[in-house]
């Protein structure tokens, strides 16, 4: 299938295989489909074998830091006593990432199937699903797809009839990009304001009201049932020569591209075959100029960055970026960098939750500078001012947030110095009125 | 500013949390180990009954829950979707995030500012019909330019299709 488009052939559908196929979203067209076998596979091990397939797969986060998924729940303790948690991150808001809300909206029971498989590895008998509160399909399509759960014995009592309890919960939440972050997200699941908190402890010791927690993004959890049924020697070797980096991605690509949309490949698949031939390259007259490809936190890649470059966690690191979320921004030619990168900063500053002095004031002022820039009222000095920001702006926060903000100005003065030049110089006209 | 639309000023509150609001809300306090956990369901019930959320609505909440109103203002000033001041009958959320600047939104907001006749971002029209906000990220970069009508999440809009989608929001 695929969604918007047919699949690519050069693409390798797993999480996809349904996107698109209506018939997929309810309970019995999942069942259809060999849904929840997964889940009872799981069910007739240990939890803690289940663990260990996953480690054995080789499977990292999909939300953007990569981390190795099974090893993440082997840190959750044993025997502790206490009620565990697990939360699906599914406030997928990273700019230029929209692959969660395509398994949300076609596939929901793949994803109920993963987090019930990952409850139970775990050890927990709750687990939380928020969702971005604008996400209102994904939202309506989930909370449908819990109920059938429910009433087909999936979820409840017994896990399948046979296993521990096991309730899922789908939060809504209302708009604040920072509840992405999981310690964030936590606040805002407990009722607070969503403020990322201090680490350590980290969630697995101290988490969701202060239990042992477990936060995994929707594809991660999505991946889960399949490595369950095809074993993890099959995910493993779903990989183009890195075995740090294996199994399939989901890919958006969005902006100067002829065909965007969500495409899946094994890792270490090519960038540039999936720019230029899947994603079907510019438009007509137009060129590539740049691209960033993990959502809007990482550093910005120019033409000769991408030659050969290969998508796996590792090989994007190589070429100066971040693999991340996956959300692929590609520009052409018309693209004026200095207001992109702009605009980039204006979506940081509005998101930064102001807790701390690095990301409330140099989110802020790198907007303001920009701006006098783009009114062609900068200085010459203000380059470097920004790079000095920038430098103040990474790795001295409890977040990430100022350090994203800073990633694509410091990659873009770097890269694309002559049109900050143009502005500075008066070459080129104001884009912006001055204030 | 433009007040159409309002609710009538907070001198007489009626409480939302009563009947089958009220029960779906205890109802809700089952799934959750507090119940301040149930703050950001509750506030979405009051903007639900009543289209924004006032002080009256936020002191309502903090006595449910067992904080207080101070605290329940912090975190609805913390979120966006949440409206501290009423707003038009239809809230259109317009992105124009780079994926979406690049494909055109800023064309498309004011395509939209036009024909709501909205003067401006967070302004509410003179007949109370509309209220335009600007979003950053609607999470829908793959069909520029996304736009959220109420609860309505509509792809790929166009200056050109926005007359047609905005006729049936009266």
């Amino acid at each position: 299938m695929g969604y918007p488009h047919p699949s690519h052939e050069k693409e390798t559908v797993v999480l996809s295989q349904y996107f698109g196929d209506e018939a997929a979203r309810s309970y019995q067209g999942w069942v259809e489909r060999g849904g929840y076998k997964a889940l009872e596979a799981a069910l007739a091990m240990e939890p803690d074998a289940v663990t260990d397939v996953v480690k054995a797969s080789g499977l990292r986060g999909r939300g953007g830091a990569g981390f190795p998924t099974g090893l993440k729940w082997s840190f959750m303790p044993k025997d502790s006593g206490k009620n565990h948690y697990l939360v699906c991150n599914a406030d997928e808001s990273e700019p230029g990432t929209f692959k969660d809300r395509e398994i949300m909206r076609w596939t929901p029971h793949a994803l109920i199937e993963g987090c019930a498989i990952g409850a139970y590895a775990i050890g927990a008998e709750c687990c939380y699903i928020y969702i971005r509160g604008e996400f209102t399909e994904p939202l309506a399509v989930m909370a449908k797809a819990v109920a059938e759960a429910y009433d087909n014995g999936v979820l409840g009592e017994k896990l399948m009839g046979t296993g521990p309890r096991l309730d899922i919960v789908i939060h809504r939440g209302a708009g604040a990009y920072i509840c992405g972050e999981e310690t964030g997200l936590m606040n805002s699941l407990e009722g607070r304001r969503g403020n990322p908190r201090i680490k350590p402890p980290f969630p697995a010791q101290a988490g969701l009201f202060g239990l042992p927690t477990t936060v995994n993004n929707v594809e991660t959890l999505t991946a889960v049932p399949h490595i369950m049924t095809r074993g993890a020697d099959w995910y493993k070797e779903i990989c183009l020569g890195n075995e740090k980096s294996t199994g399939t991605k989901l890919y958006s690509v969005c902006g100067h591209v002829q065909k965007p949309g969500n495409y899946e490949l094994a890792m270490g698949s090519s960038l540039e075959e999936l720019i230029f031939e899947m994603a079907g390259g510019m438009r007509p007259g137009r060129t590539f100029k740049a691209v960033i490809p993990g959502g809007s936190s990482v550093p910005i890649m120019d033409a000769d960055d991408i030659k050969g470059c290969l998508l796996d966690y590792e090989g994007v690191v190589e070429r100066g970026s971040m693999l991340g979320s996956g959300g692929v921004i590609v520009m052409d030619d018309s693209a004026d960098m200095v207001y992109q990168i702009y605009r980039l900063t204006r979506f940081y500053a509005h998101e930064s939750c102001a807790q701390c002095t690095q990301c409330r004031e140099g989110t802020a002022w790198t907007v303001k500078i920009l701006e006098r820039i783009l009114a062609g009222q900068g200085k010459e000095s203000d380059l470097d001012l920004l790079l000095d920001l920038a430098d103040n702006m990474t790795g001295k926060t409890i977040c990430v947030l100022s350090d994203s903000c800073a990633a694509p100005v410091v990659s873009g003065i770097a890269k694309f110095r002559s049109e900050f030049d143009a502005y500075l110089s008066g070459s080129r006209p104001p884009a912006l009125a001055a204030h | 500013m433009s007040m159409a639309g309002a609710s009538a000023p907070e001198t007489s509150y009626q409480p939302v949390f009563t009947g089958e609001t009220k029960a779906a809300l205890e109802a809700l306090f089952e799934r959750y180990p507090t119940k301040q956990a149930c703050m950001l369901p509750a506030l979405w019930m009051v903007q639900e009954a009543r289209g924004w959320i006032s002080e009256s609505a936020m002191a309502e909440v903090a006595e449910i829950l067992g904080v207080t109103p101070a605290y329940v203002k912090g975190v609805v000033t913390f979120y966006t979707m949440y409206y501290t001041h009423p707003v038009g009958r239809n809230v259109i959320q317009v992105c124009t995030t780079s994926p979406c600047n690049l494909c055109g939104a800023e064309d498309v907001m004011r395509a939209i500012l036009k024909e709501t006749g909205c003067e401006e971002l967070g302004r509410t029209s003179p007949d109370g019909r509309f209220t335009v906000q600007e979003v950053e990220c609607l999470g829908a970069c793959g069909f520029a330019t996304p736009i959220l009508v109420n609860d309505d999440f509509i792809e790929s809009v166009t200056p050109e299709r926005v007359a047609g989608l905005l006729e049936g929001y009266e």
